[in-house]
């Protein structure tokens, strides 16, 4: 496995984010709303980051956060519970990366999603609700404040202060550790794939 | 040596454990691999940059499903976009060895329904498709996962995944399902319970006398929404009727080799006695033919229930009522009963099986489609559709004035001509009731079953379908 490309990559680690943030409100916003799915019709991801929550800003008429001029050049997207949830379509992450964002900041995250943000080196962070709540608060007051995600020291800080973030211990060491393009770590167990799956019954030395 | 009970999760999780990665995560070999032509083109084109094989081709399995037109599927299809990316999987099963199963195998269909109905699906596998809806294999015991394109190309280049172990909770549901009352209803009134977000970091292990009574298609339905719930997957343990659907599959064993599979088969469920990180239950005799009335799944209730008011819903509730009401433009306080329907739709990985479209027809056969009501059945697979045939079913259908079409995903995310128009209301078999979801950025959609959805096709308003039964 020496002479794939795979190997050659130069480990990307993700251990801070500093940036302008942008407060997007709400619960349960789904994958379908950052993405409307006619805008999956297509074999690249190059153009997502245009369609980016399209419907939903159309229909705020130009109110949408992501239309707010105070927050233009936010890379950090300030999000509330259960954001990304639904569908697992990629083309979600991929639109809001695209968009500009680097990291995530919320109450929580759906799964799929915050495991495809980790697949593109995107942090998702959560923080407890008060602590939201002030973040939230802050940066609507102020959106040219600096926030910065230390993923080494699990802290969010800005002029709301040094606050205690939560990140999965497995998707922390794939970002400090520069593993989250994860193709090729996997590719690093060898055989070991091969003798796993001759030990199922299903699929045994058919492998 | 007294060996420890395990769950069905367990079992399966340290069978496909390959290593411990140096992130803490586990790198679990998926045993089948399932691709669509949304999810798949841009992990192939990874992969072409990375210079790296598929390295289980023989395990990698693909159909087209979410783009296809249901009306007229001949090639080169009418929509260049959807052409394209039906060419694009063509290609890379072709280079890659991939088995596709394209309409001129007459195996295509919806990813979800055909896995199964080719006997692709087995109690204990560990299975990973670019979709959420993934988790509807579960209802066979495998552990079947939803995933991005970048897991989907991590997949083809090693079979496997990095991923953190689930807690598993326990769903019984006890009691028995009333008269017009199907597996649709359990799983809504098991979101309602838990919540969108109830299952985040969990396996659903569902179980109890409601489960076990199901057919094997009820359990996909169950299986199915799981994600609904926030659960990456949701399994249920394989017994005697798993295995009696199983008999006979194109990729199950021959007879000869049958039983010693079945046996096999049915040692993966969990233990009498394994431990649970958490354990709920639901009493199913108490569940009401089940509708949404809001922007996701958990915003359902019965059919003789009313709307919620923002004011008789909890704080953290409280917003998202208020923007689900005003989306939906219902009035607070109303009876679901009686809203008025543009758009019937039965289909979907949900709800586009056999058993499904029989459920739909009975009610069918009851009436005609009120004027203004536009109706679609679409069978989940070729394989469905033909099976229907075969029984009538699309002359019922046809009868009454709905319209019988060609299978794929059609109107539940409408990535094909199937779309609501403007603000049109859709009584829909499917499982998103998210805004937009159906094609219109401005279309709303009521979830329930498809007897449920016959029902409102003839009525023109939502009913309940035990007053028709």
């Amino acid at each position: 496995m020496s002479d794939n490309k795979a190997n050659e990559d130069v480990l990307v680690r993700v251990e801070t984010v500093r940036g302008t943030g942008c407060v997007l409100r709400g619960d349960d916003i789904d994958t379908d709303r950052i993405i409307p799915a006619r805008f999956m019709k297509v074999v690249t991801f190059d153009d997502m980051g245009q369609h980016a929550f399209e419907d939903a800003r159309k229909a705020a008429k130009g109110q949408h956060p992501l239309d707010d001029e105070r927050y233009y050049g936010a890379s950090i997207l300030v999000v509330e519970q259960n954001f990304g949830c639904g569908s697992s379509r990629e083309h979600a992450p991929q639109a809001l990366m695209r968009f500009g964002f680097n990291a995530f900041i919320g109450g929580s995250f759906a799964e799929i999603f915050a495991g495809n943000c980790t697949s593109l080196g995107l942090p998702c962070v959560t923080l407890s609700e008060p602590d939201l709540a002030k973040l939230m608060d802050s940066v609507e007051l102020d959106p040219t404040q600096e926030i910065t995600i230390d993923l080494r020291a699990r802290t969010v800080t800005s002029r709301a202060g040094k606050l205690d973030a939560i990140v999965p211990e497995g998707v922390r060491q794939q970002m400090l550790e520069g593993t989250w393009d994860a193709t090729r770590v996997l590719l690093e167990a060898g055989d070991a794939i091969e003798k796993t799956a001759a030990a199922l019954p299903y699929i045994g030395h058919s492998a | 040596m007294s060996q420890q009970a395990k769950s069905l999760f367990k079992k399966v999780w340290d069978a496909h454990c390959i290593r411990e990665l140096p992130s803490g995560q586990t790198q679990l070999l998926i045993g089948t691999h399932l691709i669509h032509e949304v999810t798949s083109p841009q992990a192939f084109a990874m992969l072409r940059e990375l210079g790296l094989p598929v390295r289980f081709p023989q395990r990698t399995f693909a159909t087209v499903d979410h783009i296809i037109p249901t009306d007229d599927q001949s090639r080169p299809l009418a929509d260049d976009l959807a052409e394209a990316m039906m060419s694009e999987l063509e290609r890379n099963c072709r280079d890659y060895d991939i088995q596709f199963f394209g309409p001129e195998t007459g195996a295509q269909g919806i990813v979800h329904v055909i896995g199964p109905e080719l006997g692709l699906t087995q109690p204990g596998m560990t299975i990973a498709c670019g979709d959420s809806h993934t988790s509807t294999h579960g209802a066979f015991g495998a552990i079947a996962f939803g995933i991005g394109t970048s897991q989907v190309r991590d997949l083809l280049a090693t079979q496997s995944m990095g991923i953190a172990p689930l807690q598993v909770r326990r769903i019984e549901v006890t009691g028995q399902l009333a008269r017009g009352v199907f597996a649709k209803d359990v799983i809504l009134a098991i979101i309602r319970k838990l919540g969108v977000n109830g299952g985040v970091g969990y396996a659903y292990e569902y179980a109890g006398p409601v489960i076990d009574a199901m057919s094997i298609e009820e359990r996909m339905t169950v299986c199915n929404m799981s994600i609904e719930g926030g659960a990456r997957c949701g399994y249920v343990n394989p017994d005697e009727k798993t295995i009696e659907y199983l008999r006979g599959r194109r990729y199950t064993p021959d007879d000869a080799d049958f039983a010693g599979k079945a046996e096999g088969w049915l040692s993966m469920a969990s233990d009498p006695g394994c431990e649970y990180d958490d354990v709920v239950e639901l009493d199913g005799s108490a569940i009401e033919p089940s509708i949404t009335w809001g922007i996701h799944p958990g915003h359902n209730l019965g059919v003789s229930e009313q709307i919620p008011t923002p004011n008789g819903v909890p704080d953290d509730e409280r917003a998202g009522v208020e923007e689900a009401l005003e989306y939906m433009d219902f009035a607070p306080g109303a009876s679901i009963a009686g809203t008025p329907i543009d758009v019937a739709f039965i289909g979907s990985c949900t709800n586009g099986r056999i058993s499904d479209l029989r459920e739909a027809a009975k009610i069918a056969q009851t009436g005609k489609v009120r004027d203004g009501v536009r109706a679609l059945v679409v069978p989940g697979s070729m394989a469905v559709r033909e099976e229907a045939e075969a029984e009538g079913l699309h002359e019922i259908f046809r009868a009454a004035g709905f319209q019988w079409r060609e299978p794929g995903c059609s109107m539940c995310l409408a990535m094909n001509p199937d779309k609501l128009q403007g603000r049109e209301v859709c009584a829909s078999s499917s499982n998103r009731n998210f805004k937009g979801r159906q094609g219109s950025p401005s279309g709303r959609t009521l979830l329930m079953s498809p007897a449920m959805v016959a029902a409102a096709a003839i009525a023109g308003e939502v009913v309940d379908v035990r007053k028709i039964q």
